[in-house]
């Protein structure tokens, strides 16, 4: 019995493993689609300077709350792509129907979904900031949120998506629905960019968004999955 | 005995009936509620003394404020039971809420904001409880937008309800870090939703209020959930046997009560 | 035909498929009400209607993706909602939408497939020779006709390990010939204990198959 259990437990690991790979080697396939939601953040933040004025001191003292705000509007952009293409083709229907538990297949394609739009902007970032003037020594914790704090946007939306994924126009709704729930994670991971750029302690900010990310990895991928079977009935 | 009185009134027939004998005495206890809670706070209570007359508005603002979280966890509650044992009035009962608990979110917002006029002479201060709430109103609004999106409206509440579930996790998370921003943004301001000691003259009107809103939210969502039934039920035999004639009304309702009664099946 | 897998085979214990006052109401219409059926091992249940009638909506149901307004489906005697993944485990459904990945080739999709249910019955190289598309493994599927993607689905329940099919007119799009190759797996699947539900217009011609009909209309 408890050999089962193991080998049970082997074969979902290794469905996660294969539905990961399967999803990145979708996205290489379709590898021009990547860049979009990274210009958009990169648009975004371009705006700012040329719609308030380039003063230096205003653009710093904006720089963490900018960065973060378009952070969090190209991560929900990107959103949709988590689970359209499977529904509109089937698959989802498959995964589904699989014998393994669906919490840990969303697991899977949430994780492709970061790797592919989350990390890219851990890259970006510290050039951007570089343009809005944010000092050095911030650089590090603003990557370092964004490493925290872009897997929580992924975990959330993916709710949001499943919820929302059977609607024709489900886009704007997925807005409304997705970005309330940003909020903590925006007003932490902001903070902590805006304390480091004034050279003060950040431990607490990041360990609540250590926190965020630990609560958002165990309890998100259970709604995600309820929801998905919602949204296919 | 409760679990039977719960399963019979999970059945929609029989709780369309009831309700409907429940509602005029719900009504007339809920107005004198709060016509003596008006009356205690405008006319009884004593002016305060560093505010004037102006605090009387918190007559209307706590208690809203009240309701607007309270009607959220009731939301999420009654969600979560129709999702776990698939009793349609449960999710029923959530998406009926939501627009009740939107318009006491906004009700709220909306005396917080007069009342802020005097206090701070601005109509809008970001302060931590006015932003919790806002942020609480847009959660309201996810949630109608998603029930009103969905064309099936069984699915509709389904999903409304996880929804639902998910706020009622975030709202504790998004409540603190608004608290902790405001703290950080602002300095400690005395804000005027501090708990202050409140004497007892002011305390005994604010309280009926509080009474009388909660019934004025059963009535309204009992009100919502019979039109509901009637909407979702329409093909239903006894549906067509009440609205067809109202003189049968008492045929019906015998009938109701006699009849087997689950929860779970639909009378097409 | 070797059948790798312990779970389908004869002397095994009997699977068996019911519908217990199934009722389904779409839009003010009721489809169907008070359904019932049972098929067990070595059966095919034929489920016939015309357009509307509610074909797709049973099949969904019975595959528990669909809800049903009434009623239950029970797999082995318990309800199909309590048992979850134990259910799905012995389930493959094929529906409209065939759930192929074209921007993968057909290997891909197949070691998909595989990973997501347990891999049985045949290797991918036997079942693409079942199903006639020997020689296309690194083909995307973008670039196969809409006939040889219905194939290639029908090829995802060779190489997984599942005793109940469950297909959403499985022969659209198929030539002649695929719709004989592919009543043929059905007979061989049933033969060893399977047990097949299938919407379709055609004519079903299952030799030596215990074939039931339900019709809708």
């Amino acid at each position: 019995m408890k050999q089962v259990v193991c080998m049970k437990r082997r074969s979902t690991l290794n469905a996660f493993y294969f539905l990961l790979k399967r999803d990145l080697i979708l996205n290489f396939r379709r590898r021009a689609e990547i860049a979009n939601p990274l210009l958009f953040f990169v648009i975004v933040i371009t705006l700012f300077p040329l719609g308030v004025g380039a003063k230096p001191q205003l653009l710093q003292s904006m720089a963490p709350g900018v960065i973060w705000v378009a952070a969090l509007l190209a991560a929900m952009l990107s959103l949709d792509r988590i689970f359209r293409s499977d529904f509109e083709d089937g698959s989802l229907e498959q995964l589904l129907l699989s014998a393994h538990p669906v919490s840990v297949l969303v697991l899977a394609k949430v994780a492709a979904h970061w790797l592919v739009t989350g990390l890219p902007l851990l890259v970006v970032a510290p050039l951007l900031a570089v343009l809005l003037g944010l000092p050095v020594d911030a650089m590090g914790v603003l990557v370092v949120t964004l490493l925290l704090g872009t897997p929580v946007l992924s975990l959330v939306g993916a709710i949001g998506v499943a919820l929302t994924v059977g609607l024709r126009r489900g886009g704007i709704i997925l807005s409304l629905l997705v970005l309330p729930l940003y909020i903590p994670v925006l007003i932490f991971a902001s903070n902590a960019v805006d304390m480091a750029a004034g050279g003060l302690p950040v431990t607490a900010q990041l360990s609540m968004l250590a926190a965020f990310l630990a609560l958002a990895l165990a309890l998100a991928p259970w709604p995600a999955a309820a929801a998905l079977r919602i949204s296919l009935s | 005995m409760f679990m039977r009185f719960f399963h019979r009134m999970a059945s929609p027939p029989y709780f369309y009936v009831i309700s409907g004998r429940w509602l005029p005495w719900l009504a007339v206890i809920c107005l004198a509620l709060i016509l003596a809670g008006l009356y205690g706070g405008l006319v009884e209570a004593p002016a305060d003394y560093q505010q004037g007359d102006s605090f009387r508005i918190i007559y209307i603002h706590v208690p809203s404020a009240w309701m607007s979280l309270f009607i959220y966890v009731v939301m999420a509650v009654a969600g979560g039971i129709g999702l776990i044992w698939h009793i349609k009035l449960a999710e029923m009962v959530a998406v009926s809420s939501a627009p009740i608990g939107a318009s006491f979110t906004f009700l709220a917002l909306v005396t917080g904001s007069l009342w802020g006029k005097p206090m701070w002479g601005t109509w809008w201060v970001w302060d931590g409880r006015l932003t919790s709430e806002l942020i609480l109103l847009f959660l309201y609004l996810g949630v109608i937008a998603l029930y009103g999106a969905i064309d099936d409206k069984r699915r509709a509440g389904r999903a409304a309800a996880i929804l639902a579930l998910v706020g009622v996790v975030n709202i504790p998370i998004i409540h603190y870090s608004v608290e902790w921003w405001n703290t950080l943004h602002q300095g400690p301001t005395v804000t005027k939703f501090d708990k202050p000691s409140i004497h007892i003259s002011m305390l005994i009107p604010l309280l009926l209020m509080a009474g009388g809103f909660k019934l004025f939210y059963l009535i309204a969502v009992l009100m919502r959930l019979r039109s509901e039934i009637l909407e979702r039920e329409r093909n239903s035999k006894w549906v067509t046997a009440l609205v067809g004639s109202e003189d049968r009304r008492q045929k019906t309702e015998d009938r109701v009560q006699e009849s087997d009664v689950d929860p779970r099946r639909v009378g097409p | 035909m070797t059948f790798s897998s312990a779970d389908c085979e004869p002397d095994k214990p009997e699977y068996y498929l019911e519908a217990c006052d199934l009722t389904c109401v779409r839009d003010d219409q009721v489809l169907f009400d008070g359904l019932n059926f049972r098929i067990g091992s070595k059966q095919v249940l034929l489920i016939e209607g015309k357009n509307g009638s509610g074909k797709t909506s049973l099949l969904r149901i019975l595959c528990g993706l669909g809800l049903q307004d009434g009623g239950e489906v029970k797999w082995c005697g318990e309800s199909i909602e309590r048992l979850g993944a134990g259910y799905h485990q012995h389930l493959a459904y094929v529906g409209h939408h065939d759930g192929i990945k074209r921007d993968l080739t057909v290997l891909e999709n197949l070691h998909m497939a595989q990973a997501l249910d347990q891999p049985g019955r045949l290797t991918i190289d036997q079942a693409l020779e079942k199903v006639n598309l020997w020689g296309y493994e690194d083909v995307q599927a973008h670039a196969l006709s809409a006939g040889q993607r219905r194939r290639l689905a029908l090829a995802r329940l060779l190489v997984t390990d599942n005793c109940l099919w469950i297909l959403d007119e499985p022969f659209t799009a198929m030539d002649k010939e695929g719709i004989a190759d592919f009543e043929r797996l059905i007979a061989t699947h049933t033969a060893h204990g399977g047990l097949v539900v299938l919407t379709s217009h055609h004519s079903l011609n299952c030799d030596g198959a215990d074939v039931q009909r339900i019709d809708l209309s």
